[in-house]
């Protein structure tokens, strides 16, 4: 059984299908690529893994233990990069960094930040107010951010986006060092991202045509009905 | 799992009750509106105004119960996610609203001759306006989201939340009432209803409860097959130039029939 | 205890920097109260007569001109989907969240309210139990205004909407935050009205917080 795995995954916004009948699995080690068109619901799943979406149908586990039994325990060993950088433009790079430090309760953070601004090399950025940072410099900042304190599962939706090539190289590396830590990455990219042998896990494949899925699950409710003889008569 | 499978058995059941149900709406709120306008007697001091009481008093209980069907509705929302109690609450706020407001206007035109003055500030009268306003907030969220089912949710929760402040707001209405205005006022309910007014009153009073229902089972169907149309849309069924599209066995939904 | 002072910090360290939230709040206090004397007239007796009254409906409407942000600048940054995914439970967050808003907006009211009051013309008797009065009533209107802000995140005219599904909420604090100053101020004591405004503010304290985490949750949904 995999470390991190989700079996017959459903998921629904509003009354969008987005996919079904997802499965996928990791182990300490593995980096897995989410591929798929505009709208297939690679964000969801990221969601979805993160727990911040519930699936319609499935179930996401870590461990075997279901990830919604202990929230708490979930999101303390995961790190999650959104389409958001989450910076504040008030705050220096490195307050900004300050508070997730602070709920991860990481006990030397001044010193997980400095060394987190150097693996993305914008350390002489650090006294600078987030309203100046420029888009990739941001999108540096908050990658610098899965770097403090630990975690087991990096979950990065698009993390490219804004980066140049020198960047994405880093980010290259800091995948493959998390990975031979044994940490789980799964990301989505729609450039190519030098990461080593992941596993393609192409979303397209599990689009299911909402027509499908509604006679599918109509269908149970309905048998009364279309076997009563007075109503086909009708 | 159950988002549309229960929804069609919900259509399913109704669909038989439906016709009864509106029947013997009718009948009561005739039957009701019978007693009330021409077979009761007179109140001794209001003369004919009492009879505004047959349509304010059935309205106030309306308004309240509707209020506790959408916290109940919440409430299964919240616990169970169940998608049809997110409908239901969704269905019954402006009925509430109505009746909400219908006890109001009664209560002003009840009023005007009583004390003289289209409003007083009675501990009631009052509470059914915040009332009104609980009301009107919950319909201001739900439909102010672009997805409705965000909106649903939010006003799920608020509904519960409001059902936690109605007493609060209840007991400090009254308090404030007793406080500033002594009671020389009549209260609204008069002495002790007479029991030739019993009647009417609980004729009244099931014929709203089962105009509710049958405005409720109308609002959630139409809701339902809302939905499904929106689905099937989405599902891209509909375009012209989809050739892989299989036909869509309507199913229970041919139910032009009812 | 550690992520609740981390939020704390955080949101203070924001209001101090972008500033003008707090002063805004007292300014607003200010302006809508001196409305009141040119509405009904200058005499000394009315506006005593409806000080008390008035101070709290403007508090009110202070307290909620900021609410909407509480959330609203967190939702759009994406700072509240990382809050949520943190390791500290999303009741204790927005603990934080609600009492720097207190910090920041309810606590200049208490300040600037014996100001009012002055201004007013209200007895000196009064001051005191509108002090203690406000100190109970404000942090309550922060918590269940919170509820508010957090249902309305995405929702279209959010700063207009959040006022109709809050206001009718508040009405029980200002009816005995108002009821208390008007005892205290006829002589009588203002304890039952003031033991009530804690006893809601207890129930706001220990009920509010699950509700607004519940909705910030379905936001993020």
């Amino acid at each position: 059984m995999a470390v991190f795995s989700g079996s017959d995954l459903t998921c629904l916004r509003g009354e969008r299908l987005v996919f079904g009948k997802l499965s996928f699995a990791a182990n300490p080690g593995d980096a897995i690529m989410l591929r798929g068109r505009n709208g297939a619901g690679k964000s969801s799943l990221l969601r979805l893994m993160a727990g911040l979406l519930i699936p319609r149908s499935g179930q996401i586990t870590w461990n075997n233990e279901p990830i919604h039994s202990d929230r708490i325990a979930h999101h303390a060993r995961l790190q999650y990069l959104g389409h958001q950088d989450a910076i504040k433009p008030v705050l220096s790079v490195r307050d900004n960094l300050h508070l997730w430090g602070q709920l991860r309760g990481v006990d030397d953070i001044d010193r997980e930040i400095d060394t987190a601004l150097h693996a993305l090399d914008i350390h002489h950025l650090s006294r600078t107010a987030g309203r100046y940072l420029s888009s990739g410099q941001k999108r540096r900042t908050a990658l610098a951010r899965i770097l403090i304190g630990h975690a087991d599962l990096w979950l990065l939706d698009e993390p490219t986006v804004g980066l140049d090539r020198e960047s994405s190289n880093e980010l290259a590396h800091l995948i493959a060092d998390f990975r031979a830590k044994g940490g789980i990455v799964i990301y989505s990219t729609h450039i190519d991202l030098a990461v080593k042998e992941p596993v393609l896990l192409d979303i397209d494949e599990f689009a299911i045509p909402m027509i499908e899925w509604l006679k599918d699950h109509d269908a149970p409710a309905d048998d009364g009905m279309r076997s009563d003889p007075k109503r086909a008569a009708q | 799992m159950h988002r549309f499978a229960k929804p069609s058995v919900f259509l399913k059941l109704t669909a038989p009750i439906l016709p009864w149900l509106a029947g013997a709406t009718a009948i009561l709120i005739a039957a009701g509106l019978y007693f009330a306008l021409f077979a009761s007697p007179i109140d001794y001091q209001q003369g004919d105004t009492v009879r505004i009481m047959y349509l304010h008093v059935p309205s106030a209980w309306m308004g309240l119960f509707c209020y506790v069907g959408m916290a109940i509705c919440g409430a299964m929302s919240l616990i169970w996610k169940h998608p049809l109690a997110d409908i239901c609450a969704r269905a019954t706020a402006p009925i509430g609203a109505t009746f909400t407001a219908l006890c109001l206007i009664t209560g002003s035109l009840w009023g005007e001759p009583m004390w003289g003055t289209w409003w007083v500030w009675d501990a009631r009268l009052t509470s059914m306006l915040i009332l009104l306003f609980l009301y009107l907030g919950y319909i201001a969220l739900v439909n102010a989201f672009d997805d409705p089912d965000r909106g649903s949710k939010a006003g799920s929760a608020l509904a519960l939340v409001g059902a936690v402040n109605v007493p609060i707001v209840k007991f400090s209405v009254d308090w404030w009432n007793t406080l500033h205005q002594p009671a020389s006022i009549v209260r609204m309910d008069g002495p002790a209803v007479d029991p030739s007014m019993q009647l009417p009153l609980a004729l009244m009073i099931l014929g709203f409860t089962g105009y509710y229902f049958v405005v409720l089972i109308l609002r959630v169907r139409l809701e339902l097959n809302e939905r499904r149309i929106r689905a099937l849309h989405l599902s891209g069924m509909f375009d012209d130039n989809a050739q892989d599209a299989e036909p869509y066995d309507p199913g229970h939904n041919a139910e032009t029939s009812q | 205890m550690n992520g609740f002072t981390a939020i704390l910090r955080r949101d203070l360290q924001l209001a101090m920097r972008q500033g003008a939230d707090s002063v805004m709040v007292v300014a607003f206090f200010i302006v809508t109260t001196t409305l009141f004397p040119f509405g009904v007239g200058p005499e000394a007796n009315i506006l005593a007569r409806i000080a008390s009254g008035v101070i709290w409906v403007s508090a009110l409407l202070a307290a909620m001109l900021s609410l909407e942000r509480v959330f609203q600048t967190d939702y759009e940054d994406g700072t509240l989907e990382l809050l949520t995914l943190s390791p500290v439970s999303l009741e204790v967050v927005v603990l934080g969240k609600v009492v720097a808003h207190w910090l920041t907006t309810g606590l200049p009211l208490i300040v600037a309210a014996p100001l009012m009051a002055v201004m007013l013309n209200m007895d000196t008797d009064g001051f005191v139990v509108l002090m203690i009065a406000m100190l109970l009533g404000t942090p309550a209107l922060s918590l269940i205004g919170a509820i508010g802000a957090a249902l309305i995140l995405g929702a279209r005219r959010g700063g207009v909407l959040v006022s109709l599904l809050v206001l009718p909420l508040y009405i029980p604090i200002l009816i005995f935050g108002a009821g208390a100053v008007e005892a205290a101020l006829l002589g009588m004591s203002a304890t039952a009205q003031l033991q009530i405004m804690g006893a809601i503010l207890l129930l706001a304290l220990a009920a509010t917080p699950f509700a607004t985490a519940h909705a910030l949750r379905q936001a993020m949904e």
